[in-house]
This record gives structure tokens, sequence and C-alpha cells, in this order.
């Protein structure tokens, strides 16, 4: 089969890759003759000063790394206000995600609304209905975890066919922050829960402050068991595109519940079945039925290098395919990487046990002599689920589901060390 | 079974956290919310029907208010503009490719649709609309559908007797069971399979955004590009010129307040280089130009008819245009109700002029 660079982030990463092997070489030789001049020859940073301390009083990352930015589909969406963009995964490492580069979903936009500004009301079927300030939620004990957080529809447009060319686009609405805050569980005792009598058919309805007024129902089960009402990430105040000052974080559950910008939760004895969660955020069937109430993310990995967007630039020899994985369901017990298409798998090495509901880095350290390969990974989790093949899934779904695809992803890596998404038999 | 295991757990902790409030610590934080404050934020509408405001619409009316808020983005008759929803249609496909899912053919309750234009509509101007107005929009959505005659009044008394053709479409989350068999505990490890095919490509369909941004990239575009489409960028740095001459004599603050009023326009206007047209047109330059003049836009009757009239927006016909569109130039595509300060009029202007 013949290359095809009509692809232009392929054309353009296949000449980074070329440019970036040339060097290599020519490093290496001046190595063999008198040296490196980066090493023989005083460079400027070496000899004169950089910049003071207050230079950035709020530091971004280096120029050098201003591709690694969240980019959107735009033909996805009508409009940008009510829209989605992706987070930069191909070229992340670890497992936090940065907040300057985690993906955004609005309903209305991103709203400016300022803590003095913030009210929290809770009413409904409570002891008393009450409100709190922002300052209000800074005195009550606090909690500290790290969750990711995934659009139901991350990796939605790949249902029908492999379709978009990067990790980023395929699976990058998703990110994995450690976050702050009260658990919804001690505000909803705050207010008394005697009002709602038996809990076990009761619901949570919570609702934004932006003018979308997203609101989803969570059953009072799972609002009792780890939600937080965070107001910080990764240390710092919430980014305004995140929800700030305070955001639901609904553990394992999709993103579209952890609802931005709360402003009010009710105690209900039924779901309300708004918008988000009937006309959206449904999954329809081949048969023409649809599930509803499809909270959980089920368990799912990606090889986030070398991907579309992250050739491999080097030469033959040591090479490192690493990945993502993660599960609603709970913890990463496990991760496969297939070369060939899924006719043999390897366990790949987990950089630190998998956590509850968190983003899970693993490695395969291997050896790379130009070879084609069929780059696939396979999660598995705490509830002995094994991630599917997208055959598996489409005969159980369908192609209209839109939401939750999990599918084991293939990337082909080619003998130059660029590759693409592909789907495989 | 792990899965099952997980599952019995579950059950167990579900028992204990549910049993557990009664006995509570409370912090003494917060205050009780008064009745004002609950009603006018707990809007929502349940399905039988709980939160519904007394109130009333017919077809007729829904027509002029959808008309007026709601046709800008979804049409007329409710088809959809572009990418935006189509909110009628579609009965019967659900079983087809590319299902249509309107809320004649999917959405199951009433009362979300009401729920959902008294909240969250119309985008930009979300909840200015009365009751009786959001029953008039969905009497006229549900007639857009077939599912009501054209004398149909909707109102809190019928609004349960409403029936949705898709109410029974739906079952909950059956994952555990229907997709049990991806609980594998132990996946295969070698000879999964006896052969590969690679049977779609991703480049075929070719609709990954472009990568802007690192400069290298740009120059290799550059590069490689014929030379007469390099030369076509070059005129067009000149006229960008212009504007920063003007936008020296004016008022900054002026241009950052406008810069705010502007957000009611967003939802539907673009401005600067990486404008384009959306719902409404590009307006870079618009003030002093000719109306109806931004290429690729498709403009209402009366727009068209102003501009071969000879309509220049100057500041005073822009400002009378934007205090009271629909009266200023009626059958305008612009469904925005006006901007009431004058100070808000004058603010926009300037920071329409600073492109």
């Amino acid at each position: 089969m013949t290359m095809s660079f009509k692809g232009k982030p392929s054309r353009r990463a296949f000449l980074k890759g070329a440019v970036a092997a040339s060097g290599t070489v020519a490093g290496a030789s001046f190595a063999n003759a008198a040296g490196d001049p980066l090493i023989t020859e005083v460079q400027e940073w070496a000899s004169a000063t950089g910049d003071g301390v207050d230079a950035t009083p709020y530091g971004l990352p280096i120029q050098y790394e201003s591709d690694v930015v969240r980019r959107n589909v735009e033909w996805l969406t009508a409009d940008t206000i009510s829209s989605i963009n992706f987070t930069p995964i191909h070229a992340l490492d670890g497992t936090i995600t940065p907040q300057g580069c985690a993906f955004e979903r609005h309903h209305s936009g991103a709203i400016e609304l300022k803590k003095e500004d913030y009210r929290l009301m809770i009413n409904g079927l409570v002891d008393t209905p009450l409100v709190f300030t922002y300052e209000d939620l800074e005195r009550f004990p606090r909690e500290n975890h790290v969750y990711f957080c995934e659009c139901a529809a991350n990796t939605g447009m790949e249902w029908a066919g492999a379709q978009l060319n990067g990790a980023q686009f395929t699976h990058g609405m998703i990110h994995n922050m450690e976050y702050s805050g009260v658990t919804l569980r001690t505000l909803l005792e705050e207010a008394g829960l005697g009002a709602a009598g038996d809990l076990k058919d009761k619901w949570v309805y919570v609702e934004g402050a932006d003018a979308s007024s997203n609101g989803r129902s969570i059953p009072m089960e799972k609002a009792l068991d780890d939600v937080l009402v965070a107001f910080k990430a990764n240390g710092e105040a919430l980014r305004k595109e995140h929800g700030y000052p305070v955001r639901l974080v609904v553990p394992g559950w999709e993103g579209n519940m952890w609802v931005k910008w709360l402003r009010r939760i009710e105690v209900t004895n039924q779901a309300i079945e708004s918008r988000e969660e009937t006309s959206k955020y449904t999954d329809t069937l081949e048969d023409g039925t649809s599930r509803k109430w499809t909270w959980v993310m089920d368990a799912k990995s990606v090889v986030t290098s070398p991907s579309p967007q992250a050739p491999i630039k080097h030469g033959h020899g040591p090479l490192v395919i690493t990945g993502l994985a993660w599960s609603g369901r709970g913890s990463i017990t496990g991760v496969d990487v297939s070369t060939d298409g899924g006719k043999t798998w390897q366990e790949a090495r987990l950089a630190a046990p998998g956590t509850d509901k968190a983003l899970t880095r693993f490695y395969l350290d291997t050896e790379w002599t130009g070879e084609e390969m069929l780059l696939q990974s396979r999660a598995r989790d705490s509830s002995g689920y094994v991630q599917p093949t997208k055959a598996q899934l489409r005969d159980v779904r369908g192609l209209n589901s839109i939401y939750h695809n999990n599918c084991i992803q293939t990337w082909w890596v080619k003998s130059n060390g660029e590759a693409e998404n592909v789907e495989v038999s | 079974m792990s899965k099952f295991l997980n599952l019995v757990a579950g059950t167990a902790l579900a028992s204990t956290l549910i049993a557990a409030p009664a006995l509570a610590e409370k912090y003494g934080l917060g205050r009780p919310a008064t009745a004002d404050e609950i009603a006018a934020w707990d809007l929502d509408v349940a399905p039988d029907g709980t939160g519904l405001p007394v109130g009333s619409g017919d077809v007729f009316t829904g027509e002029e208010v959808f008309a007026d808020n709601c046709a800008i983005c979804h049409g007329d008759f409710a088809e959809g503009v572009d990418n935006w929803p189509k909110l009628a249609g579609g009965a019967d496909t659900l079983d087809h490719e590319d299902p249509l899912k309107t809320v004649g053919s999917y959405w199951p309750y009433l009362s979300t649709t009401w729920d959902y234009v008294n909240r969250s509509m119309p985008f930009g101007a979300a909840q200015t609309l009365s009751p009786d107005d959001v029953y008039a929009i969905v009497a006229y959505i549900l007639y857009s559908n077939d599912l009501v005659d054209d004398e149909f009044v909707l109102s809190n008394e019928n609004f349960l007797d409403v029936e949705m053709p898709n109410a029974g479409g739906f079952i909950i989350d059956d994952r555990e069971t229907s997709e049990a068999h991806f609980w594998t505990d132990a996946p295969c490890m070698e000879n999964c399979k006896d052969s590969v095919e690679i049977t779609m490509r991703a480049l075929v369909l070719d609709v990954t955004p472009e990568e802007e941004g690192a400069a290298e990239a740009k120059v290799e575009e550059t590069a490689a590009e014929p030379v007469e489409e390099a030369k076509v960028e070059e005129p067009a740095a000149e006229p960008a010129a212009e504007p920063v001459v003007e936008l020296a004599a004016l008022d900054p603050e002026m241009v950052k307040k406008g810069e705010k009023v502007f957000k009611k326009c967003k939802s539907c206007h673009q401005v600067g280089d990486s404008a384009k047209n959306k719902t409404g047109p590009i307006l870079n330059g618009i003030v002093g130009a000719s109306a109806g003049a931004v290429d690729g836009f498709k403009y209402s009757k009366p727009m068209k008819a102003a501009a071969s009239g000879g309509l220049v927006w100057s500041e005073d016909e822009l400002s009378a245009f934007l205090s009271r569109p629909k009266k200023y130039m009626k059958g305008t595509k612009m469904s925005f109700s006006g901007l009431k300060k004058e100070t808000d009029i004058e603010a926009v202007i300037t920071y329409l002029k600073s492109y």
C-alpha cells in the first residue's frame, strides 16, 4: 500500500519527524569529529542571564510548547459557545491534566462568576432549605481526591468508522485532576434529610448557574457515596472554563453530570428527566430503543504515543509505547498492548497501581526495527471488565449510540514512524 | 465472578450509606433560603408536571413567538438551520441509519420541552420568556411535529394529556446484563485471531482539523503552496493597518465596555481575524459599511431591499437598529429584542469600530 500524505496533520507530523531525525544524525556525526557544538561551544544561555523572578507572575508553558493546546473540531457543532474541545493527551505524560489544556464543554459559554456573587442553594425534600456562600463552603471539612472526568461523547465520532486522525480528537474529551472540596453528603446532611423519608428512591437534582441551566438527576445512593462539591483543582482555583468558583465532581460518571458553576441542589422524589438526560446523553440501540441513565463510564484505554499526532521521530532501537487507562467502575488492574492488531497481547507496565476512578499511565518499553505495527491497548478493571473491541460493542449497540464508545483503538504505525487511525478486522 | 461480588459489595455499601444521615453532625453553616429565593431558582419541571406554573398558549400565538425568538436557529417550521437542532420531523427514523431525533420523534416527556424552553432558551437570552409564551412555543413545536392540530391550546390543565410518540422508547441502563460477556476476567493473550486486515482508514475521510499554532508548520505550508496563493495574502495585510489608526482615537474604556455588551451578540456574530459568518454575519468593519454586504451571508429579504436602497450602517442607523431591531426593520432575521441603554449601544458601536 502506498503512503498518502493528503491528510495535513500527518504530512506536517512527518516533516517534523524527518527534521528531527536528520538533526539526530548531524549531532551524532559532529560528536564523532570535533564534537557537538552545543557542547563544545559556549552557548548564549550559558553565558548571558535569563529572566528575573517576576517576568511571569503566573507562568505559562515555554513558547516551544505552544502546540500543546486544546483544539476543537469545527464541523461538530453549530457554534463554539455550545461546543467542546479536546485535551492534547498525545503530548502529555503522567496522569494529572494541567487545567490550562484540560478539555472544555459548554452549553452556553464559560461564564465569569465572582466568589462574592456565588450562592449555592439546597432545597426540595430537606429539613431546612439552605443558602451557602463561597466562604461557607470553605468552612466544612474538606477532602482531596484524584478523578478522571470523561465526556460521554468521547470517541463518539468513531462509532461508524475511523474518522479523526489523532488521540487528541478520538480520546481527548477527558481530564484527570486532584480536586479539593466538600462531600455532597456533608452539605445534604447540613440541610437535613429527615424530610426525604426513605432515601432509597430519592434523587438529587443538580443545576448550574450559567444560561444553559444544565441540570442532571443523580440517585441518592451515588450522591451520598463519593460526589464532591469542589472548588480547587490541582491545588489552585478551578478555571473559568471548568466552573469557577464551584463545580460538582461525580466520580466515574459521565462528564455532563459534573455540573459547573453549581448553584442548586434539590432533593426530589423522581428524576427530573431534563433535556440533558433524555434528548441527549441517552444511547440509541439498533432497534430504535434507547438506553437512559447510562451514567457509568466503562473501562477504556488508548495509546497516546506513538499516535497520529505523535509519530516515532527517532530511528530503530528502544521505543517507549505509552498510554492512559481508566474505569468508572473502580481502578485499573492491568493494561495489555498488542502490536499486531490483537492477535497477541503483552501486559504493559503500570506507572503506578491503578486508583479508584482515576487515570492510570501505562508503558511498554520495547525495541522497534521499523516494522509496521497495528498498535492497540486493552484495559482491565477491578470489576473484572475487559475493554471490548469495536466489533463487540457494535454487536450489542449498533452504530447510533453516539455516547459511551469505549472500544479498543487501533493506530497503524508505518515503517517511517508515521501513525494513522484505522479499523481492523 | 468478581462482577457479581462487586455488585453485592455495592449494595451492602449503599445500605450503610443511606442509613447513616440520621446521626449526621451539623456545622451550623449557611442560612435558611427564603420562599422567594426558592421560587426564583426552583424552576425545573418533572415528568408528572411538578413545577409547572399556571398558564396557557395556543399554536397560533406560538407560531409568532417562535418566529420572533427561535426561528433564527431552529427555522420557521422548527426544521433547524445549519447545524442547529431540528425540533420537528424524524418520525419512525430511530432504527434507521442516522436517526433524526426531535421533540416529536425522540423526547419521551413533554415536561422536558417546557422546562428547557423556559429555563435555557432562547440561546443568548435565557429566562426572558413568560410562562404563557413558553406554553405557546411548546404548543407550536407539538403542532410542527403533527402531534396536535392548529386549534390546540396547551395549558397546565391538559399538559399531561399530550402523548409523546417515543414515551415508551427508553430502557434503563442494562449494560451489566446485556454486556455481561465483557466481564471476562482472563482475556485472550495469544493466537486470538487468524488474520488481521485494515478495514477502514481515517485519512480517507480526512476530517481532522488542521493544527495551527506551531510556527514551523505555517512555514512549511507556505513553502508547499503555489506562489500565487502566497501572493494573495499580501494585500490582505494592508487594509488591516487602517483600523489600527482609527483604534487610536477610540476611548479604550468604551471599547472595553462595548466588549462586555457584545457578549449579548456573540451567540450569533463574530468579529476579529478568524471571524466567520454564523447565524449572523461577520461584523468586522461594519460601522460605516453598506448594509447587507458581507460575503457569503444569506440576508433576509428586507435587509436585501434596504441594501439595494443604499442603506449604510452609519452610527445613527446602527444605533436605531440596535435599540429595536424588529421595529427598525420588519422581517429582519435578527431575533434580538434590542439594547435598552443608550450607553450600551454607544459602547458596542465603539467596540465594533475597533474591528
